[in-house]
């Protein structure tokens, strides 16, 4: 525990970077997200190809994965930024599609009847009711994405992982301990700060 | 023996309150299906009629109902609302000057009380203390204090409450014709009973003409000015309640309201140990 002390700036600034990793890819992975699990929730011919892919996608082990992408994109954190943006597509998608399909038929029934276009009708009544779901895969997508991002510090993105992979070169449990705490701390803060947004969604 | 005990009031049908609905050879066959779901109807409803759609499931009148509004396109015939093609119409212009109440509500949960029966009028581009007048109006119309129930959501409203919004709702913009899809099917009997006195009244004051669907005789009998009894897609009679009672078209009718018959008369007769 000493590392933590000690070096509680360095610690910090890497806690900063892990953040910031995950945070942007969170935010591109349900830019791309939101509307595939819409098409996937209204097709079910596209959420079987959309679905098929994520998933396949999703089974590539995250090391290969990077080793794959570096090669093509070289080392750093844009590298980084994709292969996570590429492992929370399938949670995140199916996050969406469970959430529109559990969304009471005779709400859109109304909806329309009412004179709500369809474009209304998914703003203003299907995604707000499918919110608390959507929302419970984003915050799955955000546990693993914590985790995952700390593999990233192999290819030089930084983050967290920094510590564990200098600790393993080194030797030093020390630094590894810092770098597993504050990782599983981030996790930790993560699921409770949006369990929090899930009970507001669902009040 | 008044068979149109709900006819809308003269005030309210000289006020314009309800339009002309006509089906002209309107048939639904829904693709794959073997058979159509309607077919062949021709129906017209005069303006302030409060038209009741009778029949057992399965038997059309729901898909009948949706093609008023567009929710439901017939594969053939044309559906006129005051004598316009309701295709020559937007269909979401359409359905926003048209009630539409369904049996499981559908009160947008994340909306309060007053917001759900502000959809409409927003929609429309109402201003706002408009909008709050008219939702104040509407919601003592259907027998809701306003002040007590505004700002509830749909979760804290019982079965009955919730209907009464729903049909607040749908009245919001003042519609001249309101469909009705087995609107108080899954309320108890007493509540279903208040419901019903509360349309019928309703009815009566803005002249709405009301197409309501229902497969319960009673309901049907105590609600319509005109029975539209319908079997495997097709009318088989249209009729007043008294003339439904003492001149069934048919069997098909004769059975339908002959059971019923039977059980209104020993309640009639027996209403002491009713009510114990």
């Amino acid at each position: 525990m000493t590392y933590l002390v000690t070096h509680a700036g360095r610690v910090a600034a890497l806690l900063g970077e892990h953040v910031v990793l995950v945070g942007i890819s969170l935010v591109i992975a349900l830019a791309i997200a939101v509307p595939l699990g819409i098409v996937a929730a209204r097709n079910a011919r596209a959420a079987a190809a959309i679905l098929g892919v994520t998933g396949v996608l999703y089974t590539i082990p995250s090391l290969a994965l990077l080793a794959l992408l570096v090669a093509v994109l070289g080392l750093g954190a844009t590298t980084a930024v994709v292969a996570l943006v590429v492992y929370a597509q399938m949670i995140l998608i199916r996050g969406v599609v469970a959430g529109l399909h559990g969304v009471d038929p005779a709400l859109v029934d109304a909806a329309r009847g009412l004179g709500l276009t369809v474009r209304q009708t998914l703003l203003r009544v299907e995604i707000p009711t499918a919110l608390p779901v959507i929302l419970g895969g984003v915050r799955v997508a955000a546990v693993t994405l914590v985790a995952l991002a700390t593999i990233a510090a192999w290819i030089h993105a930084g983050g967290l992982g920094t510590l564990l992979f200098e600790g393993i070169e080194t030797a030093n449990s020390d630094k590894i301990v810092a770098g597993a705490l504050a990782a599983a701390a981030l996790a930790i803060a993560a699921d409770l700060a949006l369990r929090a947004c899930e009970r507001a969604a669902r009040a | 023996m008044t068979s149109s005990n709900n006819t809308a009031s003269p005030e309210a049908r000289a006020a314009g309150g309800g339009a002309r609905v006509e089906l002209r050879g309107v048939g639904v066959r829904y693709p794959n299906a073997s058979s159509s779901a309607v077919d062949g109807v021709d129906l017209t409803i005069d303006a302030g009629t409060f038209a009741v759609l009778l029949g057992p499931s399965g038997c059309g009148k729901s898909t009948l109902l949706r093609t008023i509004n567009r929710l439901v396109e017939p594969t053939s015939g044309t559906v006129l609302i005051d004598g316009v093609d309701v295709r020559e119409r937007d269909a979401t212009e359409l359905r926003r000057e048209i009630g539409y109440v369904i049996q499981a509500v559908g009160l947008f949960p994340h909306y309060t009380v007053a917001e759900n029966v502000a959809v409409v009028p927003q929609l429309l581009g109402w201003d706002a203390p408009r909008v709050q007048r008219r939702v104040n109006e509407l919601l003592a119309l259907v027998g809701l204090e306003p002040g007590r129930y505004c700002d509830r959501k749909p979760r804290q409203l019982s079965g009955g409450e919730a209907q009464r919004v729903g049909v607040a709702r749908a009245l919001a913009a003042e519609p001249r014709v309101l469909l009705m899809d087995e609107p108080f099917a899954a309320v108890d009997a007493i509540v279903r009973a208040s419901l019903q006195e509360e349309i019928a009244r309703v009815h009566r004051e803005l002249g709405t003409t009301v197409v309501f669907v229902t497969h319960d005789v009673d309901e049907a009998l105590r609600l319509a000015d005109r029975v539209v009894v319908m079997n495997a897609g097709r009318v088989v009679q249209a009729a007043p309640p008294a003339a439904l009672l003492e001149h069934p078209a048919d069997d098909f009718v004769r059975e339908l309201v002959g059971v019923d018959a039977q059980t209104r008369r020993l309640a009639t007769e027996r209403p002491l140990i009713e009510r114990r």
